[in-house]
């Protein structure tokens, strides 16, 4: 396809409320950046049910343009109806570039869209840059669980597509808003929407988990050694405010739901303290906390590689330095 | 009933070490594996085989010649007939190329076994790319429905799609898709089963069934290998590490915290 525009999209994914969720107006933020290196708008593709707060949000992060479907068929997410919408605005308007966060709904959604589009699409970025040998966007992505960076370019199918980890780029200031709306009238009718949601079962713990938002991180690993054990990672997030996390080999354990799993196959998380407490630091959960202000690792094996990669560590027995550190944060907050 | 699973042969990416002087992957003495999210997902058909014993298990793979253990591995553990697709023209494909080369090929299979899959299943991800791509884009291919992140499936009661229960992010829902339709499964609660010595033997026996180009006469030559896929690499490089910072080891837990807490207060941490 050829772009019509030299505009960089960002779609930005909405909840059952129609707010938007983070990491749409996250991708803005370097958006505005590309946008205007590329010579084009910013816009922002809308999709849900009552999105004006989405919208406005849209707005006040940069976009110059907003471009909404609304309509009751896109409250709860399905493929048909999304993948319906968003073709039919890319094919539309022909931007040169989309962004997706890389989401459960964006990585459902971007590959059914690229294929429509029969162009290329590069999944679970963790930077996006301009090429500047050749002018097309420079997708950064980690592969082989982690161990390795690949740039993939997509030289010549527009747009260039690409889904990005939530929680890598933040925010950036609001400004004032002066995006230009446009509602797009389009529906889907009710049969071509082949899936059904016969259910919705929320997780125990599961609803809340805000990692990708949360300031402070306390994560648990095997050294935790059982669903017991995350009491006392639980009473230090407590302490500061923050939210649990976990490795895998926890969640695998049983010990703690997915919610709370960080690293390559959970969340990529950027708190100002992450906290790893016998955690022994396989690539694949340091892949996850690179962008960590700071990272505290406690750890009774002093040859833990998760040493190698913390701003601090602390060699001992994490059931009695946890304790010890909650105490210690307390008193600091004046709570004890 | 037929189902068809998608499977890849993968470098265990756990084994994986970086050579500290080149910075490139030392991919020698580790061992080639199923992608373990295929394995769920033929542990999936598994069980609908388990309960309706007269479905029928095809598992297919891109890949060299090599991948044919990966194929005869899945054989023993659930499936029935193992396809191989390879072709030195399909070397370099990104995920478009690939999706788009074993739809042809599942065609194909469709046309020699003379059945339409009921339910395409592929694993969430591989574990070497990490993209979650090609099975969304065969869905895309034949404009099949799908649900992604899958943990189990049945069977509906009228037996004429699956309900799949689909892990969120904090809920799982229960999806209900007609056939004929592609899911993706991530890792259950349980482990997916090994083969039995007796299955391990016979699959020993069974044929696996190659697709090279030439049974492809109809493909489109301009939408496979490196020629034929919208992206490429550009560059591959070893992640940045970050340094190593300041290791406090006291005697005493109290001790090594204190040190912590003076050492963030200095910095205005805390």
């Amino acid at each position: 396809m050829d772009p019509k525009t030299k505009d960089l999209w960002v779609f930005i994914e909405t909840d059952e409320n129609g707010d938007a969720v983070p990491v749409g107006l996250e991708l803005l933020n370097p958006g505005r950046e590309l946008a205007d290196k590329q010579g084009g708008k910013l816009v922002a593709a809308v999709i849900g049910k009552d999105v004006d707060k989405a919208v406005e949000a849209a707005g006040k992060h940069g976009a110059d343009q907003v471009i909404v479907i609304d309509g009751d068929e896109y409250k709860d997410y399905t493929t048909d109806a999304y993948s319906k919408a968003l073709y039919y605005l890319v094919d539309k308007y022909a931007p040169t570039t989309m962004m997706v966060g890389a989401t459960p709904l964006g990585r459902d959604l971007a590959p059914r869209v690229s294929s429509r589009l029969q162009t290329g699409l590069t999944a679970d970025c963790t930077s996006v840059d301009i090429d500047e040998d050749t002018g097309n966007i420079a997708w950064t992505r980690p592969a082989f669980g982690g161990n390795l960076m690949a740039t993939i370019l997509c030289p010549d199918h527009r747009p260039q597509i690409g889904t990005v980890r939530p929680g890598v780029f933040k925010k950036g200031e609001e400004v004032e808003n002066k995006a230009e709306v446009i509602k797009e009238d389009f529906h889907v009718a009710p049969e071509d929407i082949r899936t059904k949601i016969l259910e919705v079962i929320q997780e125990e713990g599961g609803a809340g988990v805000d990692l990708q938002g949360a300031e402070y991180i306390v994560s648990g690993g095997r050294g935790v050694g059982s669903a017991e054990g995350f009491k006392v990672i639980e009473d230090l997030a407590d302490a500061l405010g923050g939210v649990v996390g976990s490795s895998r080999a926890a969640v695998d354990n049983g010990w703690i739901t997915h919610a709370h799993q960080v690293g390559q196959t959970g969340k990529t998380v950027g708190p100002k303290i992450y906290i790893a407490c016998g955690i022994s630091g396989a690539i694949q959960h340091v892949a996850g906390i690179g962008s960590s202000d700071m990272i505290i690792a406690i750890n009774k094996d002093p040859e833990a590689p998760i040493f190698n990669v913390a701003d601090y560590g602390i060699v001992g027995d994490l059931f009695e330095v946890v304790p010890a550190l909650t105490e210690a944060v307390k008193k600091e907050k004046g709570l004890a | 009933m037929n189902v068809l699973v998608c499977v890849k042969q993968v470098p265990d990416t756990t084994e994986i070490k970086i050579d500290p002087v080149t910075n490139t992957l030392i991919r020698k003495g580790v061992p080639s594996i199923v992608n373990p999210f295929d394995g769920y997902a033929l542990e999936a058909a598994a069980r609908l085989k388990d309960k309706d014993p007269d479905i029928n298990i095809t598992v297919v793979s891109m890949g060299p010649e090599a991948a044919k253990e990966a194929l005869k591995e899945c054989l023993a553990v659930a499936a029935d007939d193992a396809y191989l697709v390879s072709g030195r023209g399909f070397g370099g494909s990104d995920t478009l190329a690939t999706s788009y080369i074993l739809s042809e090929a599942i065609k194909k299979i469709e046309e020699e076994k003379g059945v339409k899959f009921d339910a395409i299943f592929c694993g969430k991800q591989a574990i070497d790319g990490d993209t979650a791509q090609v099975g969304p884009e065969i869905a895309e291919h034949f404009d099949y429905p799908q649900v992604t992140y899958g943990l189990t499936c049945e069977a509906t009661d009228g037996k004429d799609g699956l309900v799949v229960v689909q892990e969120g992010d904090g809920d799982t829902k229960k999806i209900e898709v007609p056939y004929p339709c592609l899911v993706t499964f991530t890792k259950p609660s349980f482990e997916p089963r090994y083969p039995t010595i007796k299955r391990k033997l016979a699959a020993r026996k069974k044929p696996i069934n190659v697709i090279g180009e030439e049974d492809l006469p109809n493909i489109d030559k301009s939408k496979i290998g490196l020629k034929g896929s919208p992206t490429r690499v550009k560059k591959t490089f070893v992640p940045e590490k970050r340094e190593a910072g300041l290791i406090i080891n006291e005697e005493e837990a109290v001790d090594s915290v204190n040190k912590l807490v003076d050492e963030l207060k200095k910095i205005k941490a805390l």
